[in-house]
C-alpha cells in the first residue's frame, strides 16, 4: 500500500506522455531534497501493446540502472515504503498526458455565459469540445439525439443555471442528453459532469437515471458575474484519469501505486503555477508555458487563482493540423530564419502530423518547427488572455499582462540548440511586458513537483531552488517609438561595486551581461512614455534583478512586435536578434 | 529503445481487424473466404430519430398521454400508424410521421428510429475470416505483398494495381492518368496538382498510392470517391527503393488499399496489400522491435533524400546534430553508400 507524501523521504514521480513514459528520483540528500535521476522510455500506449505497464518498466529500469537502486519487486510491483537497504521509495507521484484528447459536448443555458464558463473548464484539461448546445441552438430535440449519437462523446460537461436560478430550460437540454446515452451500448455511453445550479440536482439524475455515469462539481456560474472553475477542475481531471484508465491497461494500477493521487500532467503543472503565485509578488501573476505533443498548454497564477488553458488543437505532434483553422502557412513563415515557402510550412505540418515524435534534424526542419513554436504560443496566449478578469495586472488589449516568473517547459524549450534560443522562440510567441525573469524547466521536473507540491511542499521549495535555469530576468518596455529612437536608460551597479550604463534603442535587444546567480541593481528610466510596469508610462524606479544565463535581457523590440515586411530583411533582424542572445 | 515499425513486405501473414463502430450484425462465419467488396457486417451507423412529443401532440397532460400510448418500445411501425390516442371530442390521435422502430418511450415522449439503409463493412481485401470480432466484425487473414503509408483519405479500393512510375522519384501528370486506369489501382509518384485528383476521378479508378503529396491537396483528396493513400508523407519526396520495387514489381497484380487513417493507439496504418499464392503460410510480421545494429531503416525526416539505409551501430551518448540539437542518434549507412548520423526518433524499422 502506497505511503502517505507527507513526512516521506524519497519520492518516485512517472510521467507518461504521449511519446515518452519518465521516472524521476528525488531523495534527501545532506538534510535537503534533491532531484538525483531520471529515467526515461517509449510510451506504451499505442499498439501493440496498449498498456502503459511495459513503458513504465523500462523507464525505472533505467532510472535503477543510472540511480543504482533497485525500485521494482521481482513481481513487477514498485517497492514502497523504501527499504533499509535502500532499494524502493517511501512515496510515488504519478501524471499523465497521453492519447488523443477527451471528445467533450459542452452543455449550458446561454452562449457567452454558462456555454463559455463549460468550454473554459474544457480547457483546462485534454479535451477538445465537438459540438454544444444550449438555448440558442435551433435544432430541434431529435436533431439534437442524433448529433450526439454521432458525435459519440467521451464526456458532456454541462454547466447553467445560477443558483437559485430557472431551471426549466436546463433540464431540456438534459433530457436530450438522457435520451441519447439510453440509445448508446452501455460501453459506449459518455460520462456526464454536472456543474451547474445545485437546486436540481435531485432532477439532473432523476433524468439521467441509471443510464450514464453521473458527477457533480460546484457551479462554475453561481451568478451571471461569477465564474469558478476550481473545483469543477479538480472534478474533471478525476474524470479524465477514470476514462482514460477504460481505454488504456496499466492507467489503474499505476492510480493505485499513486495513492489514487493520478492526475493529468497539465493539472500537476497547474499545482506548480498555482503554489509559486502565492509565492511570488502578488501583485503581478505567474505564468506556466508547456508545448508538447498532446498539446500546448499555458497557465497563469495570480495569488493563487488559476487561469489553465490546455489546448490540443496547438499540440506539436499528430494534432498539429489543427493550427492552420486559426493560423494561415504565410503567418508562421514570418518568423521563419531561412528561405522557405508558405507551402513548406504546410507540407512540413502535415508531414509533422504523421511522425509526431520526430524531431528536427536539419536546419531547414528546426526553422519550421521554431516557427511554428512561435505561433502556438501566440495563439495560447491570446485565447488564455481573453479569460482575464479587467484589472489584471499590465492587462492591455492585445498584450500579455506582466508576469513574475515565466516557468517554461516542453522539448522545444529544454531540448533549443541554445539558450539563447530558447529564450527568442518564448520572447516571440509570448511577447512578455515589463519585468520578469525567465525559468527553464531543464529537467521536467514542474508536473512531478506540482503533483506532490501540496502534500510535501518542503520538496518543492528545495528542489526549485536548484533545478530551475535561470534564463534571465527580461524587461520589455511597451510603448511607440521609431527604430533607433532611446526608449530606456538603464544605470547598473553589480555586486561587486562596478557600473554600467546603457542607452537602448527602440527595436532592439541587448543584453546585460550579469553573471549567472548575481544580484544587479537596476536603475531604470523609461523615455518618450515607455512603461515597464514601475507605475505607469514613462515611471521608472529601482529595481534588483538576478543575472540569468543570459544575463539580463533588455527586449525593446516593441509590443506587440512588428516585423519587417520585407523577408531577407526578415531574416537578417532574426539572425541579429539571435546573436545578441548568443547565437 | 522500442522502434516504431513500418511493413514493406513482399510476402508475409496479414490478418486485419474489420469492425463496426458500433455494434451490429456479423455476417460471416468463421474460416469463410471472403473477397474485397464482400460485406461482412452492417449496423445502423447513421442515426436518425425522430422524436413525438405525445402529450404536446394530443394537448394533454404527460401522465395522461402515459395512458394513451398504443406503442411498446421495439414495435416496428409504418408511416401513418397509429402511436396514441384516441382523446377529446375530436378524437385526435397521432400517427407515424415515418417508418421506423420505436427505441425509446419515456416520459410519454417515444423516440423512433427511422429506417435507414445499414452501414455494410466490406472485408476490404482477399482472405479467409480468422477470427469473429462479436457483433462488430471479424479478423480477416491473407497472405501476400504488404506496403504501408503515412495518411489515407479513410476509402477503401481494390483493382489490378498499375504503375505509372518510371523512376522513384517521378511527379505524376494529369495526362498519364488515362482510360487503361479505369477500376484500377493506380502507382502515381509524387503529387502536387489538384488536375490529377480531378482525372483520377473522372477514369474513374479504384484508387491511388502516392509516393508524397502537397499538403494543400489534402481536403480535396477527402472528399474524392476513390482511395487515396500517401506512402512517404507531404512535399516532394522520392519513393523509398524498397517500396518502390515492391509495388513496381507486382504491375498488373491485384491489390487491394486501404486509406484508413494513420493511428497508432488503434494501430491502424494507410496500405496496399497485394494477395499472392504461397505453399506455406509465411510468419506475421513483428509489431515491435528494438533498434539495433544490421536493421533496415526508413528515415522519416522531411524531405530525406535517400532514405532507406541499415544502422551500424546506435551511438553510446546524444549525438550533436547539423542544427545544433542533441538526440539519442544511430549511425545509418545510406543505401548510396553515405553514412549519416541519424536520431532514433526519425527512423522506423523496415521490416
Amino acid at each position: 500500500m502506497p505511503s502517505s507524501l507527507v513526512s516521506a523521504d524519497s519520492l518516485l514521480a512517472i510521467d507518461v506522455g504521449t511519446s515518452t513514459t519518465r521516472a524521476l528520483l528525488f531523495d534527501v540528500v545532506e538534510g535537503r531534497y534533491r532531484f538525483l535521476a531520471a529515467g526515461s522510455a517509449v510510451t506504451t500506449a499505442n499498439a501493440p501493446f496498449k498498456d502503459i505497464s511495459e513503458g513504465v518498466r523500462r523507464a525505472l529500469d533505467q532510472l535503477a540502472e543510472i540511480s543504482g537502486r533497485l525500485l521494482l519487486r521481482e513481481n513487477g510491483s514498485i517497492i514502497i515504503p523504501s527499504s533499509p537497504d535502500g532499494s524502493g521509495v517511501d512515496a510515488l507521484a504519478a501524471t499523465i498526458s497521453l492519447g488523443e484528447p477527451l471528445k467533450v459536448i459542452a452543455l449550458g443555458l446561454l452562449e457567452d455565459v454558462s456555454l463559455e464558463s463549460a468550454r473554459r473548464l474544457a480547457a483546462t484539461t485534454y479535451a477538445t469540445v465537438v459540438e454544444t448546445l444550449s438555448l440558442n441552438d435551433r435544432r430541434k430535440q431529435d436533431a439534437r439525439i442524433d448529433l450526439i449519437l454521432r458525435t459519440r462523446p467521451d464526456l458532456v460537461i454541462a454547466a447553467g443555471g445560477t443558483e437559485g436560478g430557472a431551471d426549466r430550460s436546463i433540464k431540456e437540454l438534459l433530457e436530450t442528453v438522457g435520451l441519447a446515452c439510453r440509445l448508446m451500448p452501455r460501453d459506449g455511453r459518455p460520462q456526464v459532469l454536472f456543474a451547474g445550479n445545485k437546486a436540481i440536482h435531485k432532477d439532473v439524475r432523476a433524468m439521467l437515471g441509471k443510464a450514464v455515469q453521473l458527477h457533480y462539481a460546484p457551479n462554475i456560474r453561481p451568478a451571471l458575474e461569477m465564474e469558478d472553475l476550481n473545483a469543477a477542475q479538480i472534478k474533471l481531471a478525476k474524470i479524465y484519469q477514470q476514462i482514460f484508465a477504460e481505454k488504456v491497461l496499466g492507467i489503474h494500477d499505476l492510480n493505485t501505486w499513486a495513492g489514487g493521487n493520478l492526475l493529468p500532467n497539465a493539472t500537476a503543472f497547474g499545482r506548480m503555477i498555482r503554489f509559486l503565485s502565492r509565492l511570488y509578488d502578488p501583485a503581478k501573476g505567474v505564468l506556466g508555458v508547456d508545448t508538447g505533443a498532446s498539446a500546448s498548454t499555458v497557465i497563469a497564477g495570480f495569488s493563487g487563482r488559476l487561469f489553465t488553458g490546455v489546448y490540443p488543437e496547438y499540440g506539436l505532434g499528430r494534432g498539429l493540423p489543427g493550427i492552420l483553422k486559426v493560423a494561415s502557412p504565410k503567418r508562421i513563415a514570418r518568423w521563419l530564419t531561412i528561405d522557405l515557402s508558405p507551402e513548406d510550412v504546410r507540407d512540413y505540418i502535415y508531414h509533422k502530423s504523421a511522425y509526431p515524435a520526430s524531431i528536427p534534424a536539419t536546419e531547414e526542419e528546426l526553422a519550421l518547427e521554431q516557427a511554428i513554436l512561435r505561433e502556438v504560443l501566440r495563439l495560447s496566449m491570446k485565447r488564455l488572455s481573453a479569460n482575464f478578469p479587467p484589472g489584471t495586472a499590465g492587462l492591455k488589449p492585445g498584450l500579455t499582462p506582466w508576469f513574475e516568473p515565466i516557468l517554461v517547459r516542453g522539448r522545444s524549450f529544454t531540448n533549443a540548440p541554445s539558450p539563447g534560443r530558447a529564450l527568442l522562440a518564448l520572447l516571440d510567441g509570448l511577447q512578455p511586458t515589463g519585468v520578469t525573469t525567465v525559468l527553464l524547466d531543464q529537467s521536467e521536473l514542474a508536473a512531478a513537483l506540482g503533483a506532490a507540491a501540496a502534500a510535501n511542499p518542503a520538496l518543492v521549495v528545495q528542489v526549485l531552488e536548484t533545478n530551475m535555469q535561470n534564463l534571465g530576468a527580461v524587461i520589455s518596455p511597451v510603448g511607440k517609438a521609431r527604430p533607433g529612437t532611446p526608449i530606456l536608460r538603464l544605470q547598473a551597479t553589480l555586486e561587486d561595486g562596478s557600473e554600467q550604463k546603457m542607452e537602448i534603442k527602440y527595436g532592439t535587444i541587448e543584453v546585460l551581461s550579469v553573471p549567472l546567480g548575481q544580484t544587479v541593481t537596476l536603475r531604470l528610466q523609461p523615455l518618450h512614455r515607455f512603461d515597464i510596469g514601475m507605475g505607469g508610462p514613462g515611471r521608472g524606479g529601482q529595481l534588483r534583478v538576478v543575472g540569468g544565463t543570459l544575463g539580463v535581457i533588455i527586449d525593446a523590440r516593441g509590443r506587440p512586435i512588428i516585423l519587417h515586411h520585407d523577408p531577407e530583411q526578415r531574416r537578417k533582424l532574426f539572425g541579429k536578434w539571435l546573436w545578441m542572445l548568443g547565437g | 529503445m522500442l522502434a516504431p515499425i513500418a511493413h514493406v513486405l513482399p510476402l508475409t501473414t496479414i490478418r486485419r481487424e474489420r469492425v463496426l463502430p458500433v455494434p451490429g450484425r456479423v455476417l460471416v462465419r468463421q474460416g469463410q473466404k471472403v473477397a474485397p467488396r464482400d460485406v461482412i457486417a452492417e449496423a445502423a451507423t447513421t442515426a436518425e430519430h425522430l422524436l413525438l412529443d405525445v402529450p404536446r401532440a394530443l394537448g394533454i397532460s404527460a401522465k395522461e398521454a402515459a395512458a394513451l400510448i398504443q406503442r411498446e418500445v421495439g414495435d416496428l411501425v409504418n408511416e401513418g400508424d397509429l402511436i396514441a390516442g384516441p382523446v377529446g371530442i375530436t378524437r385526435r390521435v397521432l400517427r407515424s410521421p415515418a417508418s421506423g422502430k420505436i427505441v425509446l418511450i419515456r416520459r410519454s415522449k417515444i423516440l423512433l428510429d427511422v429506417d435507414s439503409a445499414p452501414h455494410q463493412l466490406r472485408a476490404g481485401m482477399v482472405g479467409v475470416v480468422a477470427d469473429l470480432v462479436a457483433d462488430r466484425g471479424a479478423i480477416i487473414e491473407s497472405v501476400g505483398a504488404l506496403v504501408q503509408g503515412v495518411w489515407g483519405n479513410g476509402r477503401l479500393g481494390f483493382g489490378l494495381l498499375q504503375n505509372r512510375m518510371e523512376t522513384p522519384s517521378d511527379k505524376i501528370t494529369p495526362g498519364e492518368l488515362d482510360v487503361s486506369l479505369r477500376g484500377a489501382i493506380a502507382l502515381a509518384g509524387y503529387c502536387d496538382n489538384p488536375e490529377v485528383l480531378h482525372a483520377a476521378s473522372s477514369i474513374p479508378v479504384k484508387g491511388v498510392i502516392f509516393t508524397s503529396m502537397a499538403a494543400s491537396l489534402v481536403p480535396l483528396a477527402r472528399q474524392m470517391p476513390y482511395a487515396i493513400v500517401v506512402l512517404r508523407g507531404f512535399g516532394e519526396q522520392h519513393l523509398d527503393t524498397p517500396s518502390y520495387k515492391l509495388l513496381t514489381s507486382n504491375h498488373n497484380r491485384e491489390a487491394s488499399i486501404n486509406g484508413v487513417a494513420f493511428h497508432r493507439f488503434y494501430g491502424t496504418r494507410p496500405e496496399v496489400v497485394i494477395p499472392l499464392p504461397a505453399s506455406d503460410d509465411p510468419p506475421s510480421p513483428p509489431e515491435s522491435e528494438e533498434f539495433a545494429a544490421g536493421q533496415r531503416v526508413r528515415l522519416t525526416h522531411w524531405r530525406a533524400l535517400h532514405s532507406v539505409g541499415t544502422i551500424q551501430h546506435i551511438l553510446p551518448q546524444l549525438a550533436l546534430l547539423p542544427n545544433k540539437l542533441k538526440a539519442p542518434a544511430a549511425s545509418v549507412q545510406l543505401e548510396n553508400g553515405e553514412t549519416v548520423t541519424v536520431p532514433l526518433a526519425n527512423l522506423e524499422i523496415l521490416a
